[in-house]
C-alpha cells in the first residue's frame, strides 16, 4: 500500500498540522528536548562515573603486612592460591621505607630509620580480579598465620559502590518519569490535531481511506516533534559536554576526573537519544490515534 | 448482488431491534428507494451494508461473499466500491469544491494527473462546472449536495448510497437532485436512496422497499411512498 502520492499527501498533512499547532508543537519539542537532555546528561555522567569506578577498581589493592618472623615466601604462595587474587607483589621493608620517604618528600628524616631500625614490616600488595570480592578476600587473608595486618581502602571503595548504585537508581527513575511526561505531552498535542481533523477523518473512512493512511500524518507529526526535540537536546548536550571536558582536562586539580572522550562510547548515547526521541514521538501519536481507528 | 439474509440488528444497550429478520436482494444496476417512518431502520440498513455496524444475526452477502468475514484489505475494497452521500453533505469547509472532490481520490492514493483529469469531468456530470474554486459556504444547499454527489461519484463506485440526500433541501432542488441520481443510475451505477420525500418517490416510479419498526413491510418494483392497496 506504500504509494508515492499517499506519502506526499501525508507529508503535506503533517506540515499543515504542525503549522496550525505551531506553539504547542514547539513547546512539546522543547519538553522532549529538556527531558532527553537530562536523560543524556545522566547517561554521560553514568559513563564517566563508570570509567572512574573502573579505574579505581583497577587500582584497588590489599596491603598485607607480615609479622616480623613470618615466612614471606610461604605466605606469598598461599596468597597467590586464593580465589580472586589477580597478582601479588612483594614489598620488602626497605623498599617500603623508600616509598614512604618519597611520598613524604623527606628522605633525610627517615634515613635514620634505615636498616635494623626500620619499623616497617615486609609486605605484599595484592591485586584482586573483582572489586566486589575485596572485602571477603581481605577477611580470609587476615586468617593466614604470619599475617599481621591486611587492609584496603575499605571506606572509599564501599562509598563508591554505594554512590554508583544510588546514581543508577536515580537515573533510571528520573528518566522514566521524564519520558512519561514527554509522551503525555506528545499524546496531548497529537490529540489536538486529531480533534482539529476529526471531521476529515470520519469522511476519510467513508471514502475508503486505509488505516495507515489516516494514521500516518499523525505518526509523522509525532516523530517530527521527537526529532526536533532530540536534535536540540543532543546539540546542546554535545556543546556543553565538550566545554566541560576541555575545562576538566586543563584543570590540574581534576586530574583524577578524566572525562570520557572516546567516540565509541559517546556515539551510542547520542544515537540512542535520537532513537528514543523518535520512538517517543511515534508511541505518543499512536496512543492518541488508536481510538479513532475503530470503524 | 446485495443480499440480506434474515438480518437482525440490535444495538448494544437497546432492547428493541433496529432491524428484524430482514431479507432482501438488490441486483446490479437497480434504483431503490428505502422508505419508512423515522426509526424504521433505513440508516441501520445502510450502515450494515457499509459494515460500519455488524448484524446481530443473519448474513449480508455482496457478490456472494459474507461481508462480516472480509479481511481488512477486502473490507477496504468493499467500501471503495460504495459512494456515500449524506443528508448534511459533510463537505470540508476549508477546502474548495475542486479540493473536496479531489479529496476522495487523494485518500485512495491517486496521482495528481488522474485527479486533474477526473475531477472536472465529474463536476461537469453533476452540473457544477465553473464552481471549482468556490468554498462550500458560498454555495446553495442544492449545489453543496451536488459536491457531495461528485465526491461519491469521482472514484467510479459500483453502488451509490444516499441517506436522506434531500433532507435539507427544498422541493424543486430535491427533484433536480433526484434527476441527477436517476442519470447516474442510467449510466450503470446501482443507486440506493433512503428518503422521506414521498412526492419524489411517487413520481419516479422506481423500486420501493418500505420498512417499519425494523421489518420489511413492502417491496414493490414500481412502488410509491405509501401503500396504494
Ligand atoms: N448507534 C445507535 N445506537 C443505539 N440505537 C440506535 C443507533 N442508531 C440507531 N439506533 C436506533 O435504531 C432504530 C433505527 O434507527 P435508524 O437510524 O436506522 O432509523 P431511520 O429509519 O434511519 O430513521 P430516520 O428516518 O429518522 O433517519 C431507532 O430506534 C434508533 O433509535
Ligand atoms: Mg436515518
Amino acid at each position: 500500500m506504500i504509494n508515492i502520492n499517499s506519502l506526499k499527501y501525508c507529508l503535506r498533512q503533517s506540515t499543515v498540522s504542525l503549522k496550525r499547532n505551531f506553539w504547542l508543537a514547539a513547546v512539546t519539542s522543547a519538553i522532549i528536548a529538556v527531558s532527553l537532555a537530562i536523560l543524556g546528561g545522566f547517561l554521560l555522567l553514568a559513563v564517566n562515573v563508570g570509567q572512574f569506578v573502573t579505574s579505581v577498581e583497577e587500582n584497588v589493592e590489599i596491603g598485607v603486612f607480615l609479622q616480623a618472623d613470618a615466612d614471606a615466601e610461604k605466605i606469598g604462595e598461599q596468597l597467590s592460591n586464593l580465589a580472586g587474587v589477580e597478582s601479588i607483589a612483594f614489598v620488602s621493608r626497605d623498599e617500603g621505607l623508600n616509598t614512604l620517604a618519597k611520598s613524604l618528600g623527606d628522605e633525610v628524616l627517615l634515613s635514620g630509620l634505615a636498616g635494623e631500625d626500620n619499623p616497617l614490616p615486609d609486605a605484599y600488595r595484592v591485586k584482586v580480579t573483582d572489586v566486589a570480592l575485596v572485602s571477603t578476600l581481605t577477611d580470609s587473608i587476615r586468617t593466614i598465620p604470619g599475617v599481621e595486618l591486611a587492609d584496603y581502602g575499605e571506606e572509599l571503595v564501599n562509598r563508591l559502590l554505594k554512590i554508583t548504585n544510588w546514581l543508577n537508581t536515580l537515573f533510571v527513575g528520573i528518566s522514566i518519569l521524564l519520558a512519561l511526561g514527554a509522551i503525555f505531552l506528545i499524546v496531548t498535542t497529537i490529540r489536538l490535531s486529531v480533534l482539529a481533523r476529526s471531521e476529515e477523518i470520519s469522511i476519510m473512512k467513508y471514502l475508503g481511506a486505509s488505516d495507515w493512511f489516516i494514521r500516518f500524518p499523525f505518526l509523522l507529526e509525532g516523530v517530527a516533534m521527537g526529532w526536533v526535540g532530540t536534535l536540540f537536546s543532543t546539540a546542546s548536550l554535545a556543546f556543553i559536554y565538550r566545554k566541560l571536558a576541555v575545562t576538566l582536562q586543563q584543570d590540574a586539580f581534576a586530574f583524577f576526573l578524566r572525562p570520557v572522550t572516546a567516540l565509541d562510547k559517546l556515539l551510542p548515547i547520542f544515537l540512542g537519544l535520537l532513537l528514543l526521541g523518535t520512538l517517543m514521538g511515534g508511541v505518543g501519536s499512536l496512543i492518541s490515534i488508536r481510538k479513532y481507528l475503530k470503524v | 448482488m446485495i443480499e440480506f439474509k434474515d438480518v437482525t440488528k440490535i444495538y448494544p444497550g437497546s432492547d428493541r431491534p433496529a432491524l428484524q429478520n430482514l431479507s432482501l436482494q438488490i441486483t446490479k444496476g437497480e434504483f431503490v428507494f428505502l422508505v419508512g417512518p423515522s426509526g424504521a431502520g433505513k440508516s441501520t440498513l445502510i450502515k450494515l451494508f457499509f459494515r460500519e455496524q455488524l448484524p446481530t444475526k443473519g448474513e449480508i452477502l455482496f457478490d456472494g461473499k459474507n461481508i462480516a468475514l472480509l479481511e481488512k484489505s477486502a473490507l477496504l475494497k468493499h467500501r471503495r466500491q460504495i459512494g456515500m452521500v449524506f443528508q448534511d453533505f459533510r463537505l470540508l469547509k476549508q477546502k474548495t469544491v475542486f479540493e473536496n472532490v479531489a479529496f476522495a481520490l487523494e485518500v485512495l492514493g491517486k496521482s495528481p494527473a488522474e485527479i486533474q483529469e477526473k475531477v472536472p469531468l465529474t463536476l461537469a456530470k453533476v452540473g457544477l462546472t465553473g464552481k471549482e474554486n468556490a468554498f462550500p459556504a458560498e454555495l446553495s444547499g442544492g449545489e453543496q449536495q451536488r459536491v457531495g454527489v461528485a465526491r461519491a461519484l469521482v472514484k467510479d463506485p459500483t453502488i451509490l448510497i444516499a441517506d436522506e440526500p434531500t433532507g435539507n433541501l427544498d422541493r424543486d432542488t430535491s427533484w433536480q437532485l433526484m434527476e441527477l441520481f436517476s442519470a447516474i443510475n442510467e449510466s450503470g451505477t446501482t443507486v440506493i436512496i433512503a428518503t422521506h420525500a414521498w412526492d419524489v418517490v411517487d413520481r419516479m416510479q422506481k423500486r420501493v422497499i418500505a420498512l417499519a419498526e425494523g421489518s420489511l413491510i413492502r417491496d414493490e418494483l414500481r412502488g410509491s411512498y405509501n401503500d396504494q392497496h
